[in-house]
């Protein structure tokens, strides 16, 4: 074996393999069989990732090409895979977090029938072989095939409890919402192989010099359709909250290491095509800023522990979407890296409190906690510091660089970008609070069995917490040490197209440093505030008004979609049935009844009558003589 | 030596059935037949894949010139394993079906397959026409004895329609045999030069025939309601093989017979088949008959299929050969399930049933892959023709408008999530009723046909090639004769 990455394909294929034995053999697979299968697979992709990685560390990477896949013309579309410093990256993070992830729902999930526990361990492999085809593959095509992947086992997991139906409906909406994202990603790819005749990265990139701006600009902003939706972004965000319909592992699968990072990976990918397209830029920036503000309004007034979560994550993204935007792909990557360990801790931790309390998850009938889970306590205020960006945990850092580049490109980006992340530390300790500190205020059902999660939930919990402790360490600023940003060294040749094209912009230092620790102490401020406040926090029948209801109704944003495009949707089906019907049919069918109805006519010409033919005779020969005489005029 | 195994074992064994009145008997040996014939074309790829062995040239009608010539193409190929695969499994997975005279209904099939393999393989005009109707009058004769309550009328409305077509093409097949000067040769036809007004006029007669068959919006009301009150077997015939008549008529006997023409009136043609497919699909959103949905949403794909042949390139070409297959055995496995489904609680309403995740686990696990490759997910064989077709659609030279078409027609792709996701739900998922608390998975016949659809579903969606390189000459063709090369 002289080269790794030739085996590159290895990485996905545990996965597969995990898979198809969870699903085929599901009837007869104990649960701790199903377990070491879901969990060892991913676990044996997570060693060659990291064998992969240090292969790229010291300097090599390349393409290893397995098939042809679709070949039409002089066009071909290879089955091949891209080993390079973004996609070993991502290797790492997908790899790594979902093995924790898996190792924590064979206990999670423990109270499900052997049948369904497979199952649920297939979906979960599947999920990650997915997306590591997502990250791996060397041109859009299979870029595609696991976007689409990712979608439709988010589906089957988000519908796991497929006997509530409120649960297949979060699931029916995470895969319409993606798809309306797939389309739109499904034309870019058309628009690139009309122009281009080639969707591999390394061909697209060489040859983007040939498109006209009009040209990228439309691809970009199709291809970055598709990230709102996989990345739920504004308009295609609401599929994610709702996500939570799944189990709590899931949710930190789709959460952090998979899923909504694939629209980020995708633009950092197509860095150059981004860089050339300022227009598309712009939108980005927009888009992320207001999904960041957006979301954070709404998590402030959440009440669903879970649902905090989610939107935080949705905020989180627009942070790394505003880093895309504004073309610090470093730090964007940077900021998937940091999130998918403090955001899989949160979602874990908040599975282990959950698990607690009996599948309560409404925080105000929590409280108190800390007293009866040391661990998950302490891992989640790990984690909460790490979101809310206070140093050293890990957040400050990647938070940090796309602030600071916000600054450079726009001064007004970074405010609301700090007002965002002011938002986020307020909402985090509001959860914190409600949830750890203070009184109990569930029943006493429930107090009397309130205890700590078993070590296979709560090292994972161990292990994300150091990761979002010490996490940011790959990434300090400039500003603070000399040539420490490992990160942006390891990634600098992904990105060194656009670097050459983009010009620098650079803030000062001492502005640099004012901002970084201004900002902090803020936030320093307002987690006090939020803990002050909430510790104490009492059940009350209060109803909301104002601006409190609407954001605890998130903005009426669904009831707004509902109202514009679902019911007229539905509505139009419904007129065009009757249309089918009574329109174009009964045409048919009266074309049909006429020519019956005139044959039955003409039918009664022939009477038998011998006296009625010879006056049609005469008639007709009338007419012929007329005939004539006016043709010959 | 090859299509005249491939016509002559479903007619005679279709023959044969009328006289042997024992159920169980006709059953095997309708099932026997269909299987030989499958391992003749299977043969007849493999070890036969000479033009010796495929090709069949005979002297018919002597005073008409017309002759018996078939000869097995790639897309001939591919369309007649379509078929011969598509019968033993409609056999085999209706096993359990019970009909009266059922040899008779078996018979018939058997007659209909040997129609229909014979449309795929003439050469010659005249002969193509024979078959198309042969295919036809043994479909009608199922659907009219075997069908619903409400079948009399709507098969005679089947037939009436789709014979009006067949007449004009009967019309334009002749205008052609004297333009070629008195040949029925497809060979001759494909050399012909006409005056633009001629091959106007002999365009508009053979594509309304095709329109109605495939069936292009605005000429598909008949589809529906015979798709509904048909016996599901003969549906899925209808379905999975003789809607794709229709397109084969469109690359075999219409595009590179009358290139101009069809070039000139595509975007009449284009427009029609996007303004269908979304029309369809948003149709298929509201239906709660499990028969209408599929029929609507099939009138979607065929949409594209047509779209792709009238705004053409290379790719999209190709993606149209590939998709006439996959859409036939993928809509196959969709009847399968309706079929097992109404067999088993006497209704195809979607809102009556609920919950059958629990009881069939199996069915449900095979629907969704099925359901999967319906809505063209990727590695699905559905995928490759699809993105194929889009892909050639957008770019095709042959449009101003090939941008409009894709964007219009890609709707359909989420409309398709829509109501088939919705229809797994509605009907798989949630909790059981009164009707399906006691419900049981499927028998073995029923998984072992679905099971070979998935198969082949993944297959040709990991490895298209194989298949692709098929019609690779026969789509150069007919970009060729169009002077779109």
């Amino acid at each position: 074996m002289n080269n790794i990455i030739d085996y590159v394909w290895l990485v996905p294929m545990f996965p597969l393999v995990g898979f198809l034995l969870n699903g085929l053999l599901r009837n007869s697979l104990s649960k701790p069989l199903a377990g070491i299968i879901g969990s060892g697979s991913i676990l044996a992709s997570f060693i060659v990732s990291v064998m992969i990685f240090m292969q790229v560390k010291s300097g090599s990477t390349g393409v290893v090409t397995l098939f042809d896949f679709i070949s039409f013309g002089k066009t071909s579309i290879p089955f091949a895979f891209q080993v390079d410093q973004l996609s070993s990256l991502f290797l790492l993070i997908i790899t790594g977090i979902g093995f924790l992830i898996h190792v924590y729902s064979t206990a999670y999930m423990n109270t499900e029938s052997d049948s369904h526990y497979a199952r649920y361990f297939a979906y979960l492999n599947l999920f990650v072989f997915s997306m590591l085809l997502l990250v791996l593959g060397s041109n859009y095509v299979i870029m595609f095939i696991g976007w689409e992947g990712v979608g439709l086992c988010s589906y089957l997991l988000i519908g796991y409890w497929f006997k509530n139906i409120d649960y297949t409906s979060a699931a029916n909406k995470a895969f319409i919402m993606n798809r309306i994202g797939d389309a739109a990603f499904l034309l870019a790819l058309f628009w690139l192989l009309s122009k281009l005749g080639t969707v591999t990265y390394a061909d697209v990139f060489a040859k983007a010099g040939e498109l006209s701006a009009r040209d990228i600009t439309i691809i970009t902003i199709l291809l970055f359709i598709g990230a709102t939706g996989k990345s739920a972004q504004i308009p295609l965000y609401t599929w994610l909250p709702d996500a939570m319909a799944g189990p709590t592992p899931v949710s930190a699968l789709i959460h952090a290491a998979t899923m909504v990072t694939a629209g980020i990976y995708m633009i950092a990918r197509s860095n150059i095509l981004y860089t050339m397209a300022p227009t598309t830029q712009t939108v980005i920036t927009i888009i992320g800023t207001a999904t960041a503000l957006l979301a954070a309004t709404i998590a402030l007034k959440q009440n669903d522990i879970k649902k905090v979560l989610a939107y935080s994550t949705v905020s989180q993204l627009g942070y790394m979407f505003i880093a895309l935007g504004v073309g610090a792909y470093t730090g964007a990557v940077f900021h998937v890296m940091t999130h998918a360990f403090f955001k899989a801790l949160l979602f874990l931790g908040a599975g282990s409190v959950i698990h607690a309390m009996h599948h309560e998850q409404d925080i105000r009938n929590m409280g108190g906690l800390s007293k009866y889970m040391k661990t998950t306590h302490l891992t989640f205020l790990v984690g909460c510091l790490a979101i809310a960006g206070i140093i050293p945990f890990s957040g400050f850092f990647s938070k940090d660089e796309i602030l600071a580049a916000a600054f450079a490109k726009s001064p007004a980006i970074w405010a609301l970008g700090a007002l965002g992340a002011l938002m986020t530390a307020f909402y985090m300790f509001r959860l914190y609070s409600m949830t750890f500190l203070g009184k109990f205020r569930g029943t006493h059902e429930q107090e009397h069995h309130l205890h700590e999660s078993p070590a296979a939930m709560t090292i994972p919990l161990v292990i994300l917490a150091l990761l979002s402790l010490a996490g940011g360490l790959v990434g300090i600023p400039e500003v603070l040490v000399h040539n420490a940003h490992s990160l942006n060294q390891f990634l600098s040749p992904v990105f060194a197209g656009s670097a050459k094209l983009a010009e620098p912009h650079h803030i000062d230092h001492s502005t640099e440093l004012m901002l970084m620790f201004g900002l902090m102490a803020v936030i320093v401020v307002v987690i006090f505030l939020a803990v002050g406040r909430f510790k104490k926090y009492e059940k009350t029948d209060a109803e909301t008004s104002g601006l409190a209801k609407l954001l605890e109704n998130k903005w009426y944003v669904d009831e707004l979609y509902d109202a514009i495009i679902v019911r007229p949707v539905n509505a139009f089906g419904k007129l065009l049935g009757k249309l089918d019907k009574y329109g174009i049919d009964w045409v048919v069918n009266g074309v049909g009844k006429s020519v019956q109805y005139a044959s039955r006519q003409v039918r009664l010409l022939q009477s038998g009558q011998v006296g009625s033919y010879v006056l049609l005779m005469v008639i007709g020969i009338i007419l012929l003589f007329a005939l004539q005489i006016f043709l010959k005029k | 030596m090859v299509p005249v195994l491939l016509i002559l074992i479903p007619l005679i064994t279709g023959a044969a059935l009328f006289a042997i009145r024992q159920e169980a008997m006709a059953k095997s040996i309708a099932l026997l037949a269909s299987l030989v014939s499958l391992a003749v074309m299977l043969a007849g790829m493999s070890v036969w894949n000479d033009a010796a062995h495929l090709t069949y040239n005979q002297s018919w009608i002597g005073a008409l010139n017309s002759r018996f010539h078939f000869a097995l193409d790639g897309m001939s190929q591919l369309l007649c394993l379509l078929t011969t695969l598509s019968f033993p499994i409609i056999f085999y997975s209706t096993w359990n079906n019970q009909y009266p005279d059922h040899n008779r209904f078996l018979g018939l099939m058997l007659l209909s397959q040997a129609g229909l393999l014979g449309v795929f393989m003439s050469m010659d005009a005249m002969l193509f026409y024979f078959f198309w109707e042969l295919a036809l009058i043994p479909l009608y004769f199922l659907s009219s004895r075997w069908g619903g309550e409400k079948r009399i009328q709507v098969t005679i409305k089947f037939f009436v329609y789709t014979f009006l077509g067949s007449l004009f093409m009967l019309i334009g097949l002749i205008m052609l045999y004297f333009k070629a000067g008195g040949s029925f040769a497809w060979a001759d036809f494909v050399k012909l030069n006409m005056a633009p007004r001629e091959e106007m006029a002999i365009f508009l007669m053979l594509a309304l025939a095709f329109a109605i068959k495939m069936p292009l919006f605005p000429f598909h009301t008949w589809q529906p309601d015979t798709y509904e009150q048909s016996p599901t077997p003969v549906t899925m015939i209808l379905s999975a093989i003789m809607a794709k008549m229709g397109i084969f008529g469109l690359l075999r006997w219409l595009a590179p017979v009358v290139p101009a023409a069809t070039y000139q009136w595509g975007d009449n043609f284009a427009t029609l088949a996007v303004v269908g497919m979304l029309y369809a699909s948003f149709i298929a959103m509201r239906q709660d008959d499990l028969k209408k949905l599929v029929a609507y949403s099939s009138i979607a794909h065929i949409g594209l299929m047509i779209l792709a042949v009238f705004a053409p390139s290379y790719s999209g070409l190709q993606g149209v050969m590939i998709q006439m297959f996959n859409h036939g055995i993928n809509i196959l496995g969709m009847w399968i399930v309706v079929n097992v489904i109404e067999q088993k609680f006497g209704t195809r309403k979607i809102s009556e049933l609920g919950g059958l995740a629990q009881k069939a686990p199996v069915l449900t696990i095979l629907l969704v892959i099925v359901a999967l490759a319906n809505i063209a997910m990727p590695l699905t064989n559905a995928f490759i023709g699809e993105f194929m077709m889009f892909n050639g659609v957008l770019g095709s030279t042959a449009t101003n408008f090939g941008v409009a078409y894709a964007v219009a027609g890609i709707i359909t792709i989420i409309l398709g999530a829509v109501y088939t996701l919705k229809m797994i739900q509605k009907v798989f998922y949630g909790e059981t009723n009164a009707l399906t608390a006691n419900a049981t998975d499927i028998s073995f016949n029923v998984q072992l046909s679905l099971a070979i659809i998935v198969v082949a579903i993944l297959l040709i969606g990991l490895f298209p090639n194989p298949m692709l390189s098929l019609t690779s000459d026969l789509s150069e063709q007919i970009l060729g004769r169009m002077n779109l090369k």
